[in-house]
């Protein structure tokens, strides 16, 4: 039933969509039914599959460093007093300036290739990922660490065996997060400007009335997304094998 | 064979501690604190829940800012500090960790780990409490007691001197606490031991000497001398007689 109810629930959206186009009797250039699709995405898989490589290289290594630079940033405004006060500024902006308007400039500034869609990704998933981590870090039980200072715990260790595996589950959310909404920035990053990845390849599409191929890279794109969803999942759940489930539903 | 419970070197400083005023919070806690802890014994502090038991045990343990109006000496002329070993009421078992790595967690945050002889002694000390099997265990498949039995060991690995003990059995049940007391009071043998707790029967099993914290602010009656050893018996008249005055004592001061 587990593995079932997934593919359950996709049928369930292919046959509410195929209810769609025939109640309305949409043209195909406006909506094409589920079997046209799926036909295409077989026959174009030659095209559509460059294109999805690309993309999903760069939502991975907008993830990489979107997470290393989150990271580094909570460690130094968890240790550094100034240095929270003067990034918390920069940090809350970060956030504030939607990344959709950054985008032409980043296409601007670093070009149409890869670079300036890992700059989108990684600017988008610095918020959660920086906040969670730093939240964590800053949320350590008291009495751990009371217990360190009484057992003469180095600031190091301090840091590594105790206050970074306490953060550990706040920061898995932001990952989660991040793991969700990186692939927006890649995409809006393509929409922009650039010569391929799959947001090229829909424009280019749209834009010549292809609306079946259009769909057929965007079923590509969420099966990207999902797999990468459920492999950070994954990851995080072997590395926090200690922490128990407790759903609410079973209370 | 090497006793491995036993103090490494033998405490013959008694410490004394004086508390003009303690304040948390602006609130003053406690007045006029005259305590001595004589070497290799075992002082209780007893008083209501919320008195400020645990504030004084964490001021003695360094892990409050150090107040001008309370002074922690120990007779040797050295200070405390590096020289104790603090239990708590939870047991603070890193969920993260086995069973083995918490109770070397003291080495392992010093060296960065912990070496072949360290987890030998640790495997030996696991054993002695019953926990051989749950070594490579994680803290949340165990009981309360069991994580509690884990704690002590991990409190006996650091092998100080001098154990602060904050109400270390008061979150489990009768019949383990009175389990847990009994171990404790063996494998602290030979150390100095304040332990905070509000409740009088373990006082009595385990103190040598009893102070009663009463009032708010609080202040210290005259200490009670227990004699004998310890773990006093359940049945011992004078852990009874004892608990029935202690407990009257207590509830006359608590506001009704």
């Amino acid at each position: 039933m587990k593995i079932l109810r997934p593919i359950l629930v996709l049928i369930g959206l292919i046959a509410i969509w195929q209810i769609v186009v025939w109640a309305t009797d949409a043209p195909f250039f406006i909506l094409p039914a589920p079997l046209r699709v799926a036909q295409t995405l077989v026959e174009r898989f030659d095209i559509i599959w460059p294109h999805a490589q690309i993309t999903a290289l760069e939502i991975v290594l907008g993830i990489a460093c979107g997470t290393l630079v989150g990271t580094l940033s909570a460690l130094v405004m968890a240790y550094f007093a100034p240095a929270r006060r003067w990034l918390l500024p920069v940090f809350v902006i970060s956030q504030a300036i939607p990344v959709f308007a950054l985008a032409p400039l980043l296409v601007l500034w670093l070009g149409y290739g890869l670079v300036s869609k890992v700059a989108m990704a990684t600017l988008i998933i610095y918020f959660p990922v920086t906040s969670s981590f730093f939240d964590g870090l800053r949320r350590t039980d008291m009495g751990y660490l009371d217990l360190a200072r009484t057992m003469n715990a180095s600031r190091w260790t301090m840091l590594t065996r105790i206050r970074i595996p306490a953060a550990l589950p706040a920061f898995a959310s932001g990952l989660r997060v991040a793991a969700a909404v990186a692939p927006i920035g890649a995409i809006i990053g393509e929409w922009v400007g650039s010569s391929a990845g799959l947001g090229y390849l829909m424009l280019h599409a749209n834009g010549r009335m292809q609306i079946d191929l259009l769909f057929a890279a965007l079923a590509v794109l969420a099966a990207l997304a999902i797999a990468l969803y459920f492999a950070v999942d994954i990851i995080l759940k072997r590395i926090l094998y200690w922490m128990p489930d407790t759903n609410p539903s079973s209370d | 064979m090497v006793d491995i419970v036993a103090p490494s070197a033998t405490t013959s400083f008694s410490i004394t501690i004086d508390a003009a005023r303690v304040a948390f919070d602006g609130v003053s806690l406690f007045e006029d604190l005259h305590v001595t802890l004589p070497a290799q014994r075992w002082t209780c502090l007893l008083g209501a829940s919320g008195v400020g038991k645990s504030t004084l045990l964490r001021l003695v343990a360094g892990l409050l800012p150090p107040e001008s109006d309370v002074t922690v000496a120990c007779d040797d002329g050295q200070p405390l500090a590096g020289r104790c070993a603090y239990m708590a009421q939870q047991d603070l078992l890193l969920p993260w960790s086995s069973v083995l790595d918490n109770v070397t967690l003291g080495e392992r945050l010093r060296m960065g780990r912990a070496c072949p002889e360290t987890r030998e002694r640790a495997l030996t000390l696991l054993a002695r409490v019953g926990l051989a099997d749950s070594a490579q265990a994680l803290p949340s498949t165990l009981s309360g007691g069991m994580r509690q039995r884990a704690a002590l060991v991990r409190t006996l690995m650091e092998d100080r001197p001098v154990v602060l003990m904050d109400e270390p059995f008061s979150a489990l049940d009768a019949i383990t606490r009175v389990r847990l007391q009994e171990l404790a009071a063996d494998l602290l043998r030979g150390r100095t031991v304040l332990l905070v707790t509000h409740d009088p029967l373990e006082a009595l099993r385990l103190g040598d000497h009893i102070h009663v914290l009463l009032g708010r602010p609080a202040r210290l009656a005259a200490p009670m001398t227990m004699d004998g050893a310890t773990p006093r018996s359940l049945h011992d008249p004078a852990v009874l007689n004892g608990q029935a005055d202690l407990l009257e004592r207590l509830a006359g001061s608590a506001a009704p």
